[in-house]
């Protein structure tokens, strides 16, 4: 890679959202703004490349995009494109001085967060437009993570974008009383779009590790704008905690490999100190709540030097404050297996009965029946699990737990 | 932005339900849509078996009696707002006493 695409790729990464941010705001329309500022990079790597790369690559890139979009609405105003017509006349006021409008530079980038992840948008429209107008990715990549056509998430996209302007969803930093809600509305949506990146719920890949570097990126984003919320910190711990497992949790052939069989030297010690880093700040704030309480237990998982020196005791007391919290059949599911963990799969089997519908409840059921040497039992099990799972590592894992049951009986 | 709030609940249970659930009255509610002055129009309807719905299918008028879809849950009254935006329509349609039991459905206007 040159200088100048190191330098175009990085300001995508850190500045896209920023961009687009100022963009609507000067413009009032979503789509004109991201069509321009994908012109604008698209025009960068060639004027950068002739004549040299400026000093704020950001300021030249929204002035160019700034510039098209002018152009644009000129054009349209001559009539050429009849289209454009309404969104030009909306948007007369073009003379507005990009550099006042940047002066409030965190909040336009969340302005642009707080209304793409709006409660009243669908939780699958709120993830696209995430990647979308936040992370830059194009609709055909987003099609592609998420294995749909893309004309499908074409329209998807342009439904969400009608929605907000047709339904009147504001486009601004939410009052004092709905932000704590709004915000943990922010969190979930990118705990989903890394959550689809991490145990990616269909296709041959267990991890789709580009989503979830733009969760990671997006959690680090929102945590830095939003810095009284240690819940937002505590997401960005917990994805960070998470990911720097990814290299260990599949083997060669796209096999799950569970936490205690995993080779902890593969673990990201760069990340896992960065997540330590991240939870320990969020904790100072004394007001702990579920994310934190999540990646305070992926610490004692990545802490953990061997997995038979696992603090399950202290992992097992985590999940018994975070069911306070949520009390969720996931909760309940991974509060048992720690409490196996700790005292036994006696007692984990007997609190498995309490947990509610969960796709990985038969797989966990066989798992605790398999360590008692339950083989017969422990071998159903399994089996109805294999129904339960469109991901196909996942599916693997469990055929080589069915196999070596067999080979034992 | 104008918006259309179409309260709906269960016809046969929602008086007793709402009086049950000890939340917000429906005068508190108005007095509300009063002080924020956004209120265009507010009806409340008879139940809906007093319906009468109307179709015409190659010139003929046909009708039914009864409501347009089936149900148990019924629009049981309309409100017509001018408010900000969404997010003060969803706290509007939220101190609504017929939430508790039933929902109200935010349409944008046109």
């Amino acid at each position: 890679m040159t200088a100048v695409e190191a330098v175009l790729a990085r300001t995508f990464r850190e500045d896209w959202a920023r961009i687009v941010a100022t963009l609507i705001s000067a413009l009032a329309d979503w789509d004109l703004a991201e069509e321009c500022a994908q012109e604008a990079f698209a025009a960068a790597l060639p004027a950068w490349r002739r004549d040299g790369i400026p000093d704020s690559p950001r300021a030249w890139l929204t002035t160019t995009a700034r510039n098209r979009a002018v152009d644009r609405i000129r054009r349209a105003r001559s009539g050429a494109a009849k289209e454009r017509e309404s969104a030009a006349a909306e948007t007369a006021e073009l003379d507005v001085d990009l550099d006042a409008l940047d002066s409030g530079i965190a909040d336009e980038r969340l302005r642009l967060i707080y209304t793409c992840c709006h409660p009243a948008l669908s939780a699958e429209a709120r993830v696209t437009l995430a990647l979308r107008t936040l992370c830059g990715l194009s609709t055909a990549e987003i099609a592609r993570s998420f294995l749909v056509a893309e004309a499908t998430m074409a329209k998807r996209l342009v439904r969400a974008k009608q929605k907000i302007a047709v339904a009147g969803i504001p486009y601004r930093v939410p009052p004092a009383h709905l932000l704590p809600e709004r915000t943990a509305a922010v969190s979930a949506v990118i705990y989903l779009i890394f959550h689809e990146g991490y145990a990616a719920t269909s296709g041959a890949e267990l991890i789709r590790a580009d989503l979830c570097t733009h969760a990671i990126r997006l959690a680090r984003l929102v945590a830095d704008l939003m810095p009284d919320d240690p819940e937002v910190a505590g997401l960005h711990a917990l994805l960070l905690l998470q990911h720097a497992r990814r290299d260990a949790r599949v083997d060669g052939q796209g096999t799950l490999i569970p936490l205690d069989e995993q080779d902890r030297s593969r673990w990201d010690a760069g990340m896992i100190h960065e997540g330590l880093t991240v939870v320990r700040w969020a904790l100072r704030r004394e007001r702990v709540g579920p994310y934190q309480l999540q990646a305070l237990i992926a610490a004692c998982h990545a802490t953990a030097r061997t997995a038979e020196a696992t603090d399950w005791a202290r992992i097992a007391e985590l999940y018994d404050r975070l069911l306070d919290l949520v009390p969720s059949a996931t909760v309940r599911l991974n509060r048992a297996i720690a409490i196996a963990m700790r005292s036994g799969p006696d007692a984990g089997l007997a609190l498995l009965d309490t947990v509610g519908d969960h796709p990985l409840l038969s797989a966990t059921r066989a798992d605790l029946l398999r360590r008692l040497g339950r083989a017969t039992e422990a071998a159903d099990h399994y089996r109805e699990a294999l129904q339960h799972t469109s991901n196909e590592a996942e599916s693997r894992y469990v055929t080589r737990r069915l196999t070596d049951l067999d080979r034992q009986a | 932005m104008r918006y259309l709030l179409l309260i709906s609940a269960d016809e046969e249970t929602a008086e007793q339900a709402m009086a049950a659930a000890n939340g917000p009255s429906f005068d508190e509610w108005f007095a509300d849509l009063k002080r924020r002055g956004v209120l265009d129009a507010h009806e409340g309807l008879h139940p809906s078996r007093m319906a009468t719905t109307v179709r015409v299918r190659d010139g003929e008028v046909l009708l039914t009696d009864g409501p347009f879809i089936e149900g148990r849950e019924q629009v049981g009254g309309l409100a017509l707002i001018d408010c900000r935006d969404l997010d003060e329509a969803i706290e509007i349609a939220a101190g609504h006493p017929a939430t508790a039991v039933g929902q109200v459905e935010i349409r944008p206007v046109r």
